[in-house]
């Protein structure tokens, strides 16, 4: 097994410095994996990145996500029901290699802790991921999983919440590395729109504690909301909006509707 | 054995707030993390005021009719070859062990001054006491109930709409307990500020399973009182079903620090142990996270959680409170399961041999004391059973599902001519 650092909050760092020396937000797309199918998703994920995408997330599917919506609960569920395990799932995510845009795992901390840390950050950074998400992992349990994340060189990504206090954003900006997620609204993905000013107060606090870039997800799918958005942070989720063009209508032109929904998006993130 | 003195019992490491040795914690969106705090605290406020002990004493005596009977049931006992004797919760308002947590939790939700409560429900019991809950401190209600569980259940839901709660068929997953709590903390995580999630088991994130344990011990706090004055000295075992587990610990808590008493947690084995269609979640689950805590799940070697079966909507559920594992696993408590077989004949026993319908949660501990009872604990041991619930709303599920003919048609001259 190869114990090469992934070095993969320098590489995301990077990005995010890619784009700010173009005077724009970082954009971050959400993709399940293998979702509808192995090859459209791997064609709409290199839509995303052809588009103007900085960084993609790759959901790996869990059976109950608590944070997410109906849409990202139905690709999870879609996948499942095909009966694609983690381990397929990650060697589609080894097979992503050529796009040239740094790649994080999102899941939920059960598939990582059943997997084993150890195991789970191994093989994330062996399949070329920079970093990894679990948004049901607070950071005051967060220690044995980072060991082995530091171990491999991964990101690990914490989400804040305009109601965390700012003790624990303290915490989160200590942990976190790549970015920090600020939640656009309290809820779960693609259901709301974002909460402007409540985001924008919370992105502000977050930025007392750390240099890290602060990215906004959760409520943003549009062009507009994402313009909204990079006017005051450094970087722009979008998730459920994409799996819906991807996973809505006919396969094959899937990867062009993701296409034109992330350059739509990234008009978006450049017109601040 | 206690705790103390127990060669496994948990590293200093490991006895950090919210954890039951290596159990526990809180596994949930950062989203939660005040809500959560704040619970802590209005729990931690609460237990150092006599004014909430004694609303909650009053309500629990004059609303609901505790403290409920110890009773030994002799016939069920003779049949059985051990002394059974039945915590009566069944007698209790709403007809379960359930309101015991509710009507605490309901007091936390006043004094957080929230204005709504949610909650999830399989067999209806809990999804009722809260509507009641509700409805008496004159809360909003909202139940999320598997859609399966909506069908089987009929009777409690009704109720429940009675009450003035809202419920909400979940048609996600696998339309059972597990999803019902997916989307519970959904609507948690998107309207935290006016709402509480009023759990109702031992399990969930901390201070969850701690509150529902203190709320739930009052079951033995009364059953060792009764037990020392009406048959005198200690039973030698206390057996309760288990789900998520709130009336087993509550059931169990007094009993803990007592040397020389079993505890036996009876899990729902659906079409048995090893069957691939079982709920028996410590005999057959692995250590994992769900919903907000780790413990004890079925999940599949990618730990995608892997549905739960048993013919009690209130005990298809593929994990278990913390608490329990750390009991299993520390070798305090021992966790046993029975087949839906077991559980209706024991459904059918205590129906026929001492007038009570029993919920076919509780059915599965009698089953199991009736197959393997004597086996396991001698002939003539004495068992504190706890009757959780009454089973009015399990009739037509028995009836169908079980097969169980009770010359129904016959009565209403559906029958031969």
């Amino acid at each position: 097994m190869s114990e090469r650092v992934a070095a993969g909050p320098t590489a995301i760092q990077a990005a995010f410095d890619r784009a700010k020396a173009e005077d724009r937000a970082a954009l971050v797309i959400y993709l399940t994996a293998t979702y509808p199918d192995t090859a459209t998703s791997r064609a709409c994920m290199e839509a995303a990145v052809d588009a103007g995408a900085d960084v993609i997330e790759v959901g790996i599917p869990f059976s109950d996500p608590m944070m997410d919506g109906p849409t990202i609960q139905a690709a999870n569920q879609h996948v499942l029901d095909a009966g694609r395990s983690v381990s397929e799932q990650l060697a589609f995510v080894a097979d992503l290699a050529h796009l040239d845009v740094p790649r994080l795992a999102m899941t939920y901390v059960t598939i990582a802790d059943t997997r084993g840390y150890a195991r789970f950050a191994d093989e994330c950074a062996d399949a070329g991921l920079a970093g990894v998400i679990l948004p049901d992992l607070p950071a005051p349990e967060a220690g044995p999983w980072l060991a082995e994340a530091d171990r491999r060189g991964l990101a690990t990504v914490f989400l804040a919440s305009s109601v965390s206090t700012d003790e624990r954003l303290a915490a989160i900006a200590q942990v976190s590395s790549g970015w920090v997620y600020a939640a656009g609204l309290l809820g779960v993905t693609g259901v709301r729109s974002i909460s402007g000013d409540v985001t924008q107060d919370l992105v502000g606090r977050i930025r007392a504690h750390t240099d890290l870039p602060v990215a906004v997800g959760i409520g943003v799918k549009d062009r507009a909301s994402a313009a909204e958005v990079a006017r005051y942070a450094d970087g722009v989720i979008v998730g459920s909006a994409v799996i819906r063009a991807a996973g809505e209508g006919d396969p094959d032109g899937a990867p062009a509707r993701v296409h034109a929904l992330v350059s739509e998006l990234r008009a978006g993130v450049a017109s601040r | 054995m206690s705790r103390l003195t127990d060669p496994t019992a948990p590293s200093e490491e490991a006895l950090r707030e919210g954890y039951f040795g290596d159990f526990g914690g809180s596994f949930v969106p950062e989203a939660l993390s005040g809500a959560l705090a704040q619970l802590a605290d209005a729990w931690r406020a609460a237990q150092k005021d006599g004014a909430f002990a004694e609303q909650l004493d009053r309500l629990r005596r004059d609303y609901g009719g505790r403290p409920t009977p110890l009773y030994r049931a002799e016939r069920l006992s003779e049949a059985a070859g051990v002394e059974v004797w039945l915590k009566r919760e069944d007698l209790a308002h709403t007809g379960s062990h359930k309101l015991n947590n509710v009507v605490g939790q309901a007091l936390l939700t006043q004094r957080m001054g929230k204005p709504r409560v949610i909650a999830e429900t399989g067999a209806g019991q809990h999804g009722v006491a809260t509507a009641t809950a509700a409805a008496l401190f004159g809360l909003d209600c909202t139940v999320y109930m598997g859609a399966e569980d909506v069908r089987r259940q009929r009777l409690n839901v009704v109720r429940m709409q009675l009450l003035g709660a809202e419920v909400v068929p979940v048609d996600s997953g696998t339309r059972t307990l597990k999803d019902a709590i997916n989307e519970a903390m959904r609507d948690w995580v998107s309207n935290v500020d006016e709402t509480h999630y009023l759990i109702g088991s031992a399990m969930g994130p901390h201070p969850f399973p701690s509150i529902v344990r203190e709320l739930q011990s009052i079951i033995s706090v009364e059953s060792t009182q009764q037990f020392d004055f009406q048959a005198g000295g200690l039973p030698d075992a206390v057996v309760a079903c288990v789900g998520g587990g709130s009336n087993a610990i509550g059931s169990f808590a007094e009993w803990i620090e007592v040397e020389g008493v079993k505890l036996i947690g009876v899990e729902a084995a659906g079409e048995g142990v090893g069957s691939g269609r079982s709920a028996a979640t410590i005999s057959e689950g692995r250590e994992a996270v769900l919903h907000g805590s780790r413990s004890i799940v079925l999940v599949d070697d990618d730990g995608q959680v892997l549905p739960a079966h048993s013919v009690s909507a209130g005990l298809d559920y593929p994990g278990v409170g913390p608490e329990h594992a750390f009991l299993a696993r520390s070798g305090r408590a021992t966790y046993v399961a029975a087949t839906d077989q077991e559980a209706i004949e024991g459904f059918r026993r205590t129906c026929e041999l001492e007038g009570i319908i029993p919920a076919l949660e509780p059915a599965h501990a009698v089953g199991w004391v009736l197959a393997h009872g004597r086996a396991e604990l001698g002939e003539g041991a004495r068992v504190v059973l706890t009757m959780s619930g009454r089973g009015d709303k399990d009739v037509d599920e028995v009836l169908e599902v079980a097969g169980f003919d009770v010359g129904v048609a016959k009565a209403f001259g559906e029958g031969e001519a």
